[in-house]
């Protein structure tokens, strides 16, 4: 119950937020010159003045600004996202199509860079200043430094192009039809390196903050009590330091959620992904401002509701932040 | 690719004459036997909002729609037109009938004949009223008459040259199957544009948005023994370094149209895996160009804008940034186009930096504090590397003569906006597209009274009455001889007004797997049908 009133008053209080950030997203595309007849234009290599203007009738650009506001606005409140100039279709449908590749490669990062980032900060801070400490810190550095679109690139040139162990990119194989358990292969082998290209950036930031609070929850109190009480080491630090150093790792993932979605478009263009990113990025170029609306609302929503579960997380891990909230 | 160069190997040795052959990478296997069989894997960088030719002209709908749909003709080897659909043609002396013989025994992919009336109503519907180009090209064409089933006869009501309507059908005369579009309500809607149907070597079979699309051959096709292959992929990837890395990878045979950057380029050009080359794409030259705004008064001078000719080393340029696949352009009409170049004889503008900063002090725009006479917002286009790096080169070199340039980047529809509807800017920098025949894309780029905001057109607020009339003349001028001449004083006039100055003439670069056969033959190979392409084993 108390779970559900919490979600309630979660809900209610993103749906203004949620409204503003449509609202500005459609204002700001109003400021970029040029709407999706002058990119079609772009793509067609040419066309006449007659054809644009009806072009523009067709997609409802003849209107006033405020009148296509309130029009997009109308249409949402009744759930519908509208039709997609682009794709011809009605954008629900494109983000349904696009929601899968996005949400594994997501997913798959996040995991990736959460677990080993928890594992190399714990390494790290445990043997702080020595060796292991200094070569993870630099490892993490150099991971962050490294712009994704050439770790991409260089992941595919060591491992698709010289050793030949992995696709060089798309989602699945198109030649062989493939169906259950042999796609599903398929598909992991084809995000190994996307993932760790996504991953390993992420990564870099989960360990430096997973060490730094690892090492401000050993030098509390009750840690030196736990040791004082002849608790050996690991289970001081698995049963004691972990579960309280792990809330700001839980607060990242909250806020890297929506980082992610919209992250990805260099890695989905690297390894020529289908996912949102590239989707909302085409859409911008395209000024296709039904899909792009669409896509910012979904990952609205998907941020909203991880951030949900991550309060929900939040009080398992710390029983003491439930009794406030 | 051990194979490949045993196969190399065992000519060296057999045949002089085959060793030689070696050497030209286009005709060394015509000894071969056609294989029947294979994939092609093709690099597909920018998806269209639709697959149907005949009512979207532009290589990236050709390069999926031409192998599905065919086109009334083609271009031949030589750049001569070849018919397809229809088997012949002829034109009344006035010009303003044309007759097409149509092939029989063709059929569509679903199994209905294809007649006389696909014809018709291709024309009327699609290329008279929605296909970019077609709706000026066929803006005369007052009704196509079909009086059986492999005859269509056009009716113009002013003369229409033989010559330009058939160099121009090859990209505007893609043919749709009547029975799949009528009675709907909107043409551009219709589900068969994302599924086409068409009479061509290859069936549609799947599209999926953001991965690829597959076709498959046609078992029914007309021409005996064709096509070669199994399937055509095109795999959507956008990123240019990555679609490089595949080809590597052996995922992807061909990139066409320049789909690589200028480096990786290079770099494939010394593997022997392929064949770099601009061959095949004769019939896609393309000029880089630099648009006068005559809205500022500085530009409206003639001598500031053959001043800015003069400043520039385009020689230079194109040795140090472009390589191989460019030349030095004279003009509006590249010298590929042989039925129209009037050569190099008319005024060109050489680098000299001492004659631009005597025409400039000479035009009275003397330089002021710090050197600067006045200053410009240049727009590059962001279809290419070459045009960011041309814009690049303007503003540097303006910038040695005294005039400080800012470049203004924008992505496609805000460039078309900024440039063809607002005209905020002072001079701006893309492609003109040159289709064989000056008629279809390039005199609009001078003639006056083109509408406000239609892309690539004379937007510059530059007006001549003597090439508006060359213009006009040639465009109905039945005689071929006499529209070569007119066509050779409109580019002597366009040069030596200079309301557009287009100083660089640049060819698609192919880059394609060398075991591919009968490849890049004929001056539009890429948008082609690829009825006799195959794959070496």
């Amino acid at each position: 119950m108390r779970i559900l009133s919490l979600a309630g008053r979660r809900l209610a209080a993103s749906i203004p937020t949620l409204f503003l950030i449509l609202i500005g997203v459609f204002l700001l595309l109003q400021f970029a010159p040029g709407d999706t007849v002058d990119a079609m234009m772009a793509q067609m290599g040419g066309g006449d003045a007659a054809t644009a203007r009806e072009l523009r009738k067709f997609y409802g650009l003849d209107l006033s600004i405020p009148m296509q506001l309130g029009n997009y606005l109308w249409r949402l409140i009744r759930l519908d996202l509208g039709f997609s100039s682009i794709y011809g279709k009605p954008v629900a449908t494109v983000i349904i199509e696009r929601l899968p590749p996005t949400i594994l490669l997501m997913t798959a990062s996040l995991s990736f860079a959460f677990f080993f980032g928890l594992l190399l900060g714990v390494i790290a801070a445990r043997g702080v200043n020595k060796w292991p400490d200094t070569l993870i810190s630099t490892l993490g550095l150099v991971f962050y430094a490294t712009p994704s679109f050439w770790f991409g690139l260089m992941a595919i040139v060591v491992f698709s192009i010289y050793l030949q162990w992995l696709p060089a990119g798309g989602f699945e194989d198109i030649g062989a039809v493939q169906s259950g358990f042999g796609r599903t292969i398929d598909i992991a082998q084809h995000l190994i390196l996307p993932t760790l290209t996504l991953g390993l950036i992420f990564l870099a930031i989960y360990l430096r903050i997973m060490r730094a609070s690892m090492l401000e929850v050993l030098n509390l109190d009750f840690v030196r009590t736990a040791r004082a009480k002849g608790l050996d080491e690991t289970r001081v630090v698995a049963k004691h330091v972990l579960r309280n150093a792990l809330l700001p790792m839980v607060t990242l993932i909250g806020l890297q959620a929506g980082t992610m979605l919209g992250g990805s478009v260099v890695v989905e263009s690297v390894f020529s992904l289908p996912g949102l990113g590239r989707l909302a990025y085409e859409s911008v170029v395209q000024r296709d401002l039904n899909t792009l609306l669409g896509i910012v609302f979904v990952s609205a929503l998907l941020v909203i509701l991880v951030n949900f579960l991550v309060d929900l997380l939040y009080a398992r891990l710390d029983p003491r932040i439930q009794a406030e909230g | 690719m051990t194979r490949l160069e045993m196969t190399r190997r065992t000519a060296l040795l057999t045949s002089a004459a085959i060793a030689a052959n070696v050497a030209n990478p286009f005709r060394a296997f015509a000894q071969e036997t056609p294989r029947k069989g294979g994939v092609f894997n093709v690099h597909y960088g920018a998806e269209q909002r639709q697959l149907n030719p005949s009512i979207q002209a532009s290589t990236g709908v050709y390069i999926i729609g031409g192998k599905i749909q065919e086109a009334l003709v083609d271009l031949d080897a030589n750049g001569q037109p070849v018919g397809v659909l229809a088997e012949s043609w002829e034109s009344t002396p006035d010009g303003k009938t044309i007759t097409f013989k149509l092939r029989k025994g063709v059929t569509w992919h679903d199994g209905k004949p294809f007649t006389s009336a696909d014809v018709e109503f291709t024309a009327m519907n699609m290329w008279k009223k929605i296909l970019n180009y077609g709706s000026t090209l066929q803006l005369f064409l007052t009704a196509v008459e079909t009086p059986d089933a492999q005859t269509a006869i056009f009716k113009y009501e002013r003369p229409m040259p033989l010559g330009l309507l058939l160099r121009a059908l090859p990209d505007l005369g893609y043919i749709s199957a009547k029975h799949l579009y009528e009675g709907s309500s909107d043409i551009r809607q219709n589900p068969t544009n994302l599924a086409p149907v068409g009479t061509g070597p290859f069936k549609f079979v799947k599209y999926e948005r953001g991965q690829y699309i597959i076709a498959e051959r046609n078992e029914n096709y007309w021409r005996p023994n064709a096509p070669y292959l199994d399937r055509i992929v095109w795999k959507v990837v956008t990123d240019r370094a990555a679609a490089a890395a595949q080809m590597e990878a052996g995922d992807i045979q061909y990139s066409p149209f320049t789909g690589l950057t200028i480096s990786d380029t290079a770099r494939l050009s010394k593997d022997k895996r392929f064949i770099v080359s601009t061959k095949g794409n004769e019939g896609n030259a393309r000029t880089n160009t630099i648009e006068f705004n005559f809205r500022r008064k500085e530009l409206a001078d003639i001598r500031v804008r053959r001043a800015i000719a003069h400043a520039i080393n385009v020689p230079f340029f194109i040795e140090n940034f472009l390589g191989d696949f460019a030349k030095l352009g004279t003009g509006p009409i590249p010298s590929v186009s042989t039925d129209f170049y009037p050569g190099p004889d008319t005024p060109q503008y050489a680098y000299d930096k001492k004659k631009a900063i005597a025409l400039l002090d000479e035009a009275g725009f003397k330089p002021g504090a710090g050197g600067t006479r006045f200053s410009l917002r240049l727009l590059p286009a962001p279809w290419g590397e070459d045009i960011s790096l041309w814009a690049t080169f303007i503003q540097q070199s303006l910038g040695e003569v005294g005039i400080p340039v800012e470049i203004v980047r924008n992505d496609g529809g805000g460039f078309l906006k900024q440039v063809y509807d607002d005209h905020a800017f002072d001079l701006s920098t893309g492609w003109h597209q040159y289709r064989n025949d000056p008629a279809v894309s390039t005199t609009v780029w001078y003639r006056s009274g083109q509408p406000k905001g239609a892309p690539w057109t004379n937007q510059w607020d530059w007006k001549n009455d003597a090439i508006d009339k060359v213009i006009d003349d040639a465009a109905t001028e039945i005689d071929p001889v006499k529209r070569k001449a007119l066509y050779a004083t409109f580019v002597k006039e366009a040069n030596t007004e200079l309301p557009v100055w287009m100083p660089i003439e640049q060819i698609f670069v192919t880059v394609i797997t060398a075991k591919a056969r009968n490849h890049s033959n004929t001056p539009r190979w890429g948008s082609s049908s690829w009825h006799d392409l195959w794959l070496s084993a």
